[in-house]
């Protein structure tokens, strides 16, 4: 187990020195994972999240930067030499060998002795629910226990500095997946492994890790647990990333004290004016659909809307509304048994839930 | 950068013993016959292209290669031809006899050439095809048929069904489908099987030479003519077996890119 | 895959079919009627029954060419087979030096099987081979004319030189076919070199190795032109393969029964080789899955 530091790394497939700004697929990175914290790594397809597992576990040399294990350096140190485990997407199993076989192949190539290995194999078995399987041949078993085997061969090792799953459950079907995922939960609880987890679903992400990095574009873009994600995301990408639907956003412009859009203006505070005032930026209202209050009279800070759809999904309703007359579209999220009006409604932000960004950076 | 691998140096090994046979071909080729037998060297002594040159002006000679390289192409053609439909139907439906047919079909395949000689001689004899390039062209397919069949139902195996399904749903037709949409999918697999094609035919000998007398008759065969009564003229029957080569080696050149890729042939 | 059953699709295969039929149903059974009947000329033919089988069954020629067939195919195989697969797992994966690595040793397949005679015969002779030469050069009287052991040699060396690339290729392609993720996951558990070979790359090589020990098995127990040309069946008999034997009786003594009921018998050893083969290959695969 260890602490594992990335100390400036970035990367670009390009070569070193003959990389342009945009080159990068990963861009200048400071993190420190902590020792024994679960990690997920969350972004859309090609944000570099990929490329950030593969520098920690030395499959790719950053271009720049050093990687520490506990304070040794093993920027150049090849994956063996790492102590690191890989779930990687598709089940990787050696085909001919039993699932025994299978999980103590890491501990026959270290030269362990064959009780020690027994004893260890038998211990992850009975903890990943593969003991009735030790003797069966890996290859005919289901894609979520070929999955398990993956995870148990790094789970055998008692020397591993962390665990890193490349979208670990992507051919896995829908009803195993959450089990997986609970079954990960609990050996991470265990256990105390540094598990770094790379997904683009948020539900996997939020449900998993106790932080959640969330890339774009090679950049991390916020750091923090699923709730500061929700509650502060740090840059628009993250606000309408995470969350289902994500974060209403709206253009506005500032007019004295107030914030201005199509469609009605919103009194700022005088914190956040001063730091926007005077800065030539492109300014966005955020707000989560269920902090929106829908209401059927207008009152003190209320928004003329109108309502275009209303869905249900069984736990609450999802309300589709313009505001003012054919301006922006604001999502609210209501209870099940709230009463909406007919089609004309007032909406209300509350200042407190309402986040101002200022070229898409949260403005705190 | 990095030192060189032993593995490296066992290939290079293995690729330059590949070479040696076929350097010593060409390095005969261009030698006349005395300096072949009359003194050893590594390298050719007064190299000279008059082999070549007594080959290319002498229509026997050369015509050998364009009749060789006409019943290959007919071949490879015809091939590919009954080839794909069937190896779509293998690949796609269960119908009755498809296993015993598919067998049968390989089977053909373990058929040793020599044992289709005689009859083969008599049938094309009494069809009237004995002498012409079509007749080791439909030869050739007793073993090349059933080859590409295999290779191509193995890759278009591996195209998933829906792929058809939703042509079907788009509105194409089957001949429309199967050319603009399911081709291109399999392409890799037609290259190979090309190759392999063209590889079989061109290599046969002994069927190419019970099938044919003058009008037809292979590069291969011509080459047994440099046997006269002053013995073997070695330099000449180099420079035939050089000029061999070169078809061959274009093949490759253009099948380069599917070797690296296409090569695996799909499942057993 | 999910097939679906569908009897039209007679009507794709209806083209081989007539093709194949033409070119193989016909001929055989012409073979088979030369096999059951003798004749005295003048077109005058009568029914013997399996005579012709009984009498080529306890050929003593036949027997020994059988042995020596099987010799042979046994060696290249053995040969080419673990060759080919040391050859694929030294080329490079990527850059310029693949297809130049590729078409080198692509280009032994396309030599027509005569001229890899005649090249082998230049190759291995004293006077003017290389090979004959350096042999001659370090002491060793290399006569594939006259010594058995030299001929069997060559015509050896001759097909490991001109087949053995294709279990190159289609071993390499299979090595291509495993994704890296396997190998990493290797590098990962501490695999050692060997351990990756044994326990990832032969298990998915399975397939591609079914096919080439096929291919080669199928091929080389026909084998005909090749040792024809360089040693034609000799010295003696020592070189002497089934094929040659076949077109000997066949087309040069014109003794149609008995040729005729050799090249059945001949035919169906190939086929109980091929199906025992298939079988066995076919059974581990099933075990596995267990």
């Amino acid at each position: 187990m260890a602490r594992i530091v990335l100390d400036g790394v970035a990367h670009s497939y390009a070569g070193k020195g003959k990389a342009k700004a945009d080159d990068y697929a990963l861009r200048r990175l400071d993190h420190v994972w902590e020792d024994g914290g679960a990690y997920a790594l969350l972004g859309p397809s090609g944000c570099g999240k990929t490329t950030l597992l593969n520098v920690i576990s030395g499959l790719i040399t950053p271009s720049e930067g050093r990687v520490l294990f506990d304070e040794r350096d093993v920027t150049r140190l090849a994956t063996e030499q790492r102590n690191i485990a890989q779930v990687f997407q598709f089940p990787v199993i050696y085909d001919t060998m039993t699932v025994r076989q299978n999980l103590g192949f890491p501990l026959v190539n270290r030269g362990l002795p064959a009780d020690r290995i027994a004893a260890r194999v038998g211990e992850v078995a009975e903890m990943l629910d593969l003991s009735d399987a030790l003797d069966r041949r890996a290859r005919n078993l289901s894609a979520d226990a070929k999955q398990k085997i993956s995870l148990g061969r790094g789970l055998v090792r008692d020397d591993v500095a962390a665990i890193l799953f490349d979208e670990p459950l992507t051919v896995i079907d829908p009803h195993v997946k959450w089990q997986l995922r609970r079954k990960l939960k609990e050996i991470h609880e265990r256990f105390h492994r540094t598990l770094v987890y790379v997904t683009h679903d948020q539900n996997e992400a939020l449900t998993f890790a106790d932080k959640v990095v969330v890339m774009l574009d090679g950049q991390v873009l916020q750091v923090g647990t699923p709730e500061e994600l929700f509650e502060t995301p740090s840059h628009t990408f993250v606000g309408y990333f995470i969350g289902s639907p994500g974060l209403n956003l709206i253009d506005c412009t500032l007019d004295g004290g107030d914030a201005v859009f199509r469609g009605g203006r919103i009194a700022l505070d005088d914190d956040r004016l001063a730091r926007v005032r005077g800065r030539n930026v492109a300014l966005k209202l955020g707000i989560r659909p269920r902090y929106v209050e829908v209401l059927d009279r207008a009152g003190a800070e209320t928004l003329p809307a109108q309502i275009n759809d209303v869905e249900d999904l069984g736990t609450h309703r999802l309300v589709d509304l313009a505001l003012g007359d054919g301006g922006p579209v604001i999502r609210a999220m209501v209870a099940e048994d709230a009463a909406l009006p007919a089609d004309a409604a007032f909406l209300r932000f509350p200042p407190e839930r309402t986040r101002l960004f200022a070229d898409d950076v949260l403005v705190a | 950068m990095k030192a060189v691998r032993p593995s490296g140096l066992a290939l290079t090994c293995y690729l330059i013993l590949l070479m040696l046979p076929l350097y010593w071909l060409i390095k005969m080729s261009l030698q006349s016959n005395e300096d072949i037998l009359g003194t050893f060297s590594l390298l050719p002594v007064n190299p000279s292209f008059d082999n070549y040159i007594t080959i290319f002006t002498d229509s026997s000679w050369y015509l050998g290669y364009v009749n060789s390289l006409t019943y290959v192409l007919m071949n490879v053609t015809i091939v590919l031809l009954v080839a794909l439909p069937a190896a779509y139907a293998f690949s796609r439906y269960r119908f009755i006899g498809d296993k015993h047919m598919f067998f049968w079909l390989l089977s053909n395949r373990m058929a040793p050439p020599a044992v289709f000689l005689l009859p083969f001689f008599e049938l094309y004899h009494a069809v009237g095809l004995f002498d012409t390039h079509i007749a080791v062209a439909l030869a050739h397919c007793l073993f090349n048929v059933p080859l590409a069949v295999w290779i191509l139902e193995g890759f278009m195996s591996s195209v998933p069904r829906e792929v058809d399904e939703m042509a079907y749903i788009d509105g194409y037709s089957f001949p429309r489908f199967f050319v603009t949409v399911f081709l291109p999918l399999v392409r890799n697999g037609v290259g190979v099987t090309a190759f392999f094609c063209f590889m079989y035919s061109w290599i046969e000998l002994l069927m190419a030479r019970t099938l044919t007398l003058t009008d037809a008759k292979p590069i291969s065969v011509t080459m047994t003519r440099t046997i006269s009564a002053a013995g073997l003229d070695w330099g000449l029957l180099a420079a035939a077996g050089t000029l061999t080569l070169i078809p061959g080696a274009l093949v490759i050149w253009f099948v380069r890119n599917y070797i690296a890729k296409g090569f695996a042939l799909g499942r057993v | 895959m999910n097939k679906v059953q569908n009897n039209r699709a007679w009507f794709l295969i209806l083209p081989v079919f007539v093709l194949v039929a033409f070119s193989a149903i016909i001929p055989l059974m012409a073979v088979v009627n030369y096999s059951v009947q003798d004749s005295f000329g003048g077109g005058v033919w009568i029914f013997v029954g399996t005579e012709w089988f009984e009498s080529v069954l306890a050929d003593e020629r036949l027997h020994d060419a059988l042995g020596r067939q099987l010799l042979f195919s046994g060696l290249v195989l053995a040969i080419q087979i673990p060759l080919g697969v040391m050859i694929a797992l030294t080329l490079p994966t990527r850059g310029w030096l693949v297809p130049l690595c590729l078409i080198v040793l692509a280009l032994p397949l396309l030599v027509p099987f005569n001229v890899v005679g005649t090249i082998w015969q230049l190759f291995a002779r004293v006077d003017i081979g290389l090979l004959g030469h350096t042999l001659a050069d370090l002491g060793i009287e290399f006569n594939y004319t006259d010594d058995p052991l030299h001929a069997w040699i060559t015509v050896v060396l001759m097909d490991v030189w001109h087949w053995t690339p294709l279990v190159v290729l289609l071993c390499y392609s299979g090595l291509r076919a495993i994704p890296p993720a396997f190998y990493q996951a290797a590098r990962i558990d501490g695999a050692s070199r060997y351990a990756t070979f044994r326990y990832i790359e032969l298990p998915k090589l399975r397939g591609v190795l079914t096919i080439a020990v096929l291919l080669r098995f199928m091929d080389s127990f026909m084998i005909f032109t090749e040792p024809f040309v360089v040693t034609g069946g000799g010295p003696g008999n020592a070189t002497n393969f089934l094929s040659i034997v076949l077109t000997n009786w066949a087309i040069e003594r014109r003794d149609l029964g008995p040729a005729a009921a050799f090249s059945i018998i001949y035919f169906l050893i190939v086929l109980l080789i091929c199906w025992m083969f298939y079988t066995a290959i076919t059974r581990i695969g099933q075990a596995d899955k267990r």
